[in-house]
């Protein structure tokens, strides 16, 4: 029984990572884009991982680093959508435009 | 070291999470999108057993699906949608943000393709009887702890999350 090479672990975390940056550049809802740079985080996870198997555990414990990152930003976050929301009535990000002008 | 699992299931799983993760980008529903990446971040829970990474898979399926995605689901009931099926789904400048991905997957390509050959072969050995005391060791271990400074500071950095997301969603401070 032959071991999945790394490569393969490492394409498909750029193939979720991709998916996520489709989700966070293209769609409007704040929702969805949150959820997309869980997605992008979680793909690196995939990554550091990978790499684990190669070169040593450290990159577990990066990647339990990472999981809190994550954790925090969602709090965060949806901390300011709920103070959004309470302003705008709306979720979406591109009716969000004070600052460019 | 034997593998724990066949390759069947490395493409049953990756599949999966692709897939899943397609369907939560493509959904105009967020109820659907946190439905999907639910069962995205569960195959990636199974690819991280996979990878000899059984502690991290707990931590995928405990914080990721169990917390975060929870708390989601909670902010979604807070916000209404129900104009939502009206109005559009893509925000003004989609089209370059779909080539400005098309052009980072062209780099990623071009990375892996010539990166592929510096890879070791071999796996080192990960055993993972005590996976969860050998990330201990290196966290607070007493000549082994190299990331305790770092632990501290992600700790501080979870005080602040919570913090500041009390202040944000309060209506007045």
């Amino acid at each position: 029984m032959l071991e999945i090479g790394t490569l393969h672990y490492v394409v498909v975390g750029a193939l979720l990572f991709l998916i996520g940056m489709v989700g966070v550049v293209t769609r409007r809802n704040v929702v969805i884009i949150f959820m997309s740079i869980e997605l992008m985080l979680s793909a690196v996870n995939l990554n550091l991982l990978a790499f684990s198997r190669l070169y040593g555990l450290h990159g577990q414990v990066f990647a339990l680093f990472i999981a809190a990152d994550a954790a925090a930003e969602a709090a965060v976050g949806l901390g300011i959508l709920i103070a959004f929301f309470r302003n705008r009535a709306t979720v979406n990000m591109d009716e969000v435009d004070l600052l460019k002008w | 070291m034997t593998p724990v699992a066949t390759p069947f299931f490395f493409y049953l799983l990756s599949g999966v999470a692709l897939l899943s993760a397609i369907v939560m980008v493509t959904k105009i529903n967020p109820v659907h999108s946190a439905l999907a990446l639910i069962v995205t971040l569960l195959a990636c829970a199974g690819l991280y057993m996979m990878l000899y990474a059984p502690f991290m898979a707990g931590v995928q399926i405990v914080l990721y699906a169990g917390g975060i995605l929870v708390m989601f689901l909670f902010v979604m009931m807070l916000v209404n949608i129900e104009h939502l099926y009206v109005e559009r789904m893509m925000n003004k400048q989609w089209i370059v943000g779909l080539a400005a991905t098309f052009g980072l997957a062209i780099l990623m390509l071009g990375a892996l393709a010539h990166g592929a050959r510096t890879l070791p072969q071999h796996v080192i050995d990960l055993p993972e009887q005590n996976n969860v005391q050998q990330i201990g060791q290196l966290l607070y271990g007493r000549e082994t702890g190299y990331y305790m400074f770092p632990f501290e500071i992600a700790s501080i950095l979870l005080l602040v999350a919570v913090v500041g997301g009390v202040v944000m969603a309060k209506r007045r401070v």
